[in-house]
C-alpha cells in the first residue's frame, strides 16, 4: 500500500525517531518521538513523499498520564490519494511545539484552535490567538479538567458566561439499534459510576 | 346586525370615514407592518429565509421587508443560537431598534439555549433582551413561525399605545 512505502520511508529517514507504522482499517499512523522534529517530518512528507495537503491538525488531552498532550497531524496527498497520520506527545510542562505553517498554509488556523481548546503553543505562528472564545476568555474548554456546563467569567464589554444548568445530567442516547424508546437521550450513569451523581461524568478529579 | 371589531366600520352608512380609537387604529397600523429584524444566527435563519420565500409567504403579513438595519426594523426575529460571543453584539443591535420594537425567539436555541447546553452558548436570549414570542422546534416549521406572528400581532392589537405616550410625556416634563 502506498501510504505504508511513504511511512517506511520516512521511519528509514528518520531512524529511532519514528516508531513502526500502525494499521487499522486500512490507516497507517506513526508515532514521532520527539515533537520538535515535527517541522523536519512534515518537510520530507511534504516534499518527498507528496503529502501536499493537510487535512486536520487535532490533540488529545491523556489526563492523568504524562505526556498530557498528544498532537495528530493528518496528511493526504492529493494526487496519489495517500493518507498518513503522524502523531507526537508533548509534556504539561513544556506544552508547546513547532508550528507547521511554513509547510502548510492552513496550519494557521488549526493551531489557533487547538490554542484556544486545549491550551498548546505552536512556537513560529506568527499570530497564535484565540480563535473560537474571544480574546481575555480565562479558561480552555475542551481540556479533561474543563467541566461540560462550563465556568463563569466575566470580560466587561465583551462577553460573560454562566454555568449551564444540566437539569441533572447530561442527556445522552445508547449506540445501539435498539427501539427509538431505549434509544432516547436520558440520564444514563456510566458503568460503576453512583446513579444520581452526574458530576462525575463533568469533571476528571 | 352589530359586528364586533375594533373599528366599527359599516362603509354603507359611514361612506369612507373611519371612526375609531386612536389606540385601535395606531395598533392596527402597527401589527399589519410588522418589519422584521432578521437576527439569523444558524439554522432556523434557513427556515427564516423558507418562510420569507414563495411557499410559505411572509408577505402576507406584510413583513416581507427583512430590514437589516435595526434603525428600520419593528421586530427582532432571533433565529439561531446565541454563543455567549455574540450575546453583545445582539444585545446592542436590539438597543439600536427604536420604539415600538418586539423580539420573537425563533427556535430551541434562541429560547432556552436549545440542545447546547455548554460553556459557549447562551441559555436563552431572554437573559439579555426582552422576548415577546417563544417559538419552538429545531427549526420550527415556517407554519409555526407565521403563527407566531400572528399571535405577535394579537399580541400588538391589545398594547395600550396612548398611555405609554402620556407616561413618556410626563416623564420628560419633569
Amino acid at each position: 500500500m502506498p501510504a505504508l512505502e511513504s511511512a517506511q520511508k520516512i521511519k528509514a529517514k528518520f531512524g529511532d525517531l519514528i516508531s513502526e507504522p500502525a494499521e487499522f482499517r486500512g490507516e497507517i499512523t506513526v508515532k514521532l518521538a520527539d515533537a520538535e522534529q515535527i517541522t523536519a517530518v512534515c518537510e520530507f512528507a511534504k516534499g518527498q513523499l507528496g503529502f501536499d495537503y493537510l487535512v486536520d491538525i487535532s490533540s488529545l488531552d491523556n489526563y492523568g498520564d504524562d505526556p498530557r498532550w498528544t498532537v495528530v497531524y493528518h496528511l493526504r496527498g492529493l494526487k496519489s490519494g495517500n493518507e498518513l497520520r503522524i502523531e507526537t506527545s508533548v509534556s504539561e510542562e513544556k506544552s508547546e511545539l513547532p508550528s507547521v505553517l511554513p509547510i502548510w498554509r492552513t496550519a494557521n488556523w488549526h493551531e489557533r484552535e487547538i490554542y484556544d481548546m486545549m491550551g498548546i503553543r505552536f512556537s513560529g505562528h506568527p499570530d497564535l490567538r484565540r480563535i473560537l472564545m474571544w480574546e481575555g476568555y480565562p479558561y480552555f474548554p475542551l481540556r479533561k479538567d474543563f467541566p461540560l456546563a462550563g465556568k463563569p467569567s466575566e470580560l466587561p464589554g465583551v462577553a460573560f458566561t454562566r454555568v449551564t444548568p444540566m437539569e441533572g445530567g447530561p442527556f445522552v442516547t445508547v449506540p445501539s439499534s435498539d427501539e427509538a424508546v431505549q434509544r432516547e437521550p436520558r440520564v444514563r450513569t456510566p458503568e460503576g459510576a453512583e446513579p444520581g451523581i452526574s458530576d462525575k461524568w463533568l469533571v476528571r478529579k | 346586525m352589530r359586528t364586533e371589531t375594533e373599528i366599527g366600520y359599516n362603509s354603507k352608512i359611514e361612506g369612507d370615514v373611519v371612526v375609531t380609537r386612536v389606540d385601535a387604529a395606531l395598533n392596527w397600523f402597527r401589527k399589519n407592518s410588522v418589519w422584521p429584524m432578521p437576527m439569523g444566527l444558524a439554522c432556523c435563519a434557513i427556515e427564516l429565509m423558507a418562510v420569507g420565500a414563495s411557499r410559505f409567504d411572509i408577505s402576507r403579513f406584510c413583513s416581507e421587508v427583512m430590514r437589516f438595519s435595526p434603525r428600520q426594523a419593528d421586530c427582532m426575529i432571533v433565529a439561531g443560537t446565541v454563543t455567549y460571543k455574540m450575546a453583545f453584539a445582539v444585545k446592542r443591535i436590539y438597543d439600536q431598534m427604536p420604539e415600538p420594537k418586539w423580539v420573537i425567539a425563533m427556535g430551541a436555541c434562541a429560547s432556552t439555549g436549545g440542545m447546547y447546553r455548554s460553556y459557549a452558548v447562551l441559555q436563552g436570549v431572554d437573559n439579555i433582551i426582552p422576548v415577546d414570542i417563544y417559538i419552538s422546534g429545531c427549526p420550527p416549521r415556517p407554519e409555526a413561525v407565521l403563527d407566531a406572528l400572528m399571535k405577535l400581532q394579537a399580541k400588538i392589537s391589545t398594547q395600550p399605545v396612548l398611555e405609554n405616550l402620556m407616561a413618556v410625556k410626563a416623564l420628560q416634563h419633569h
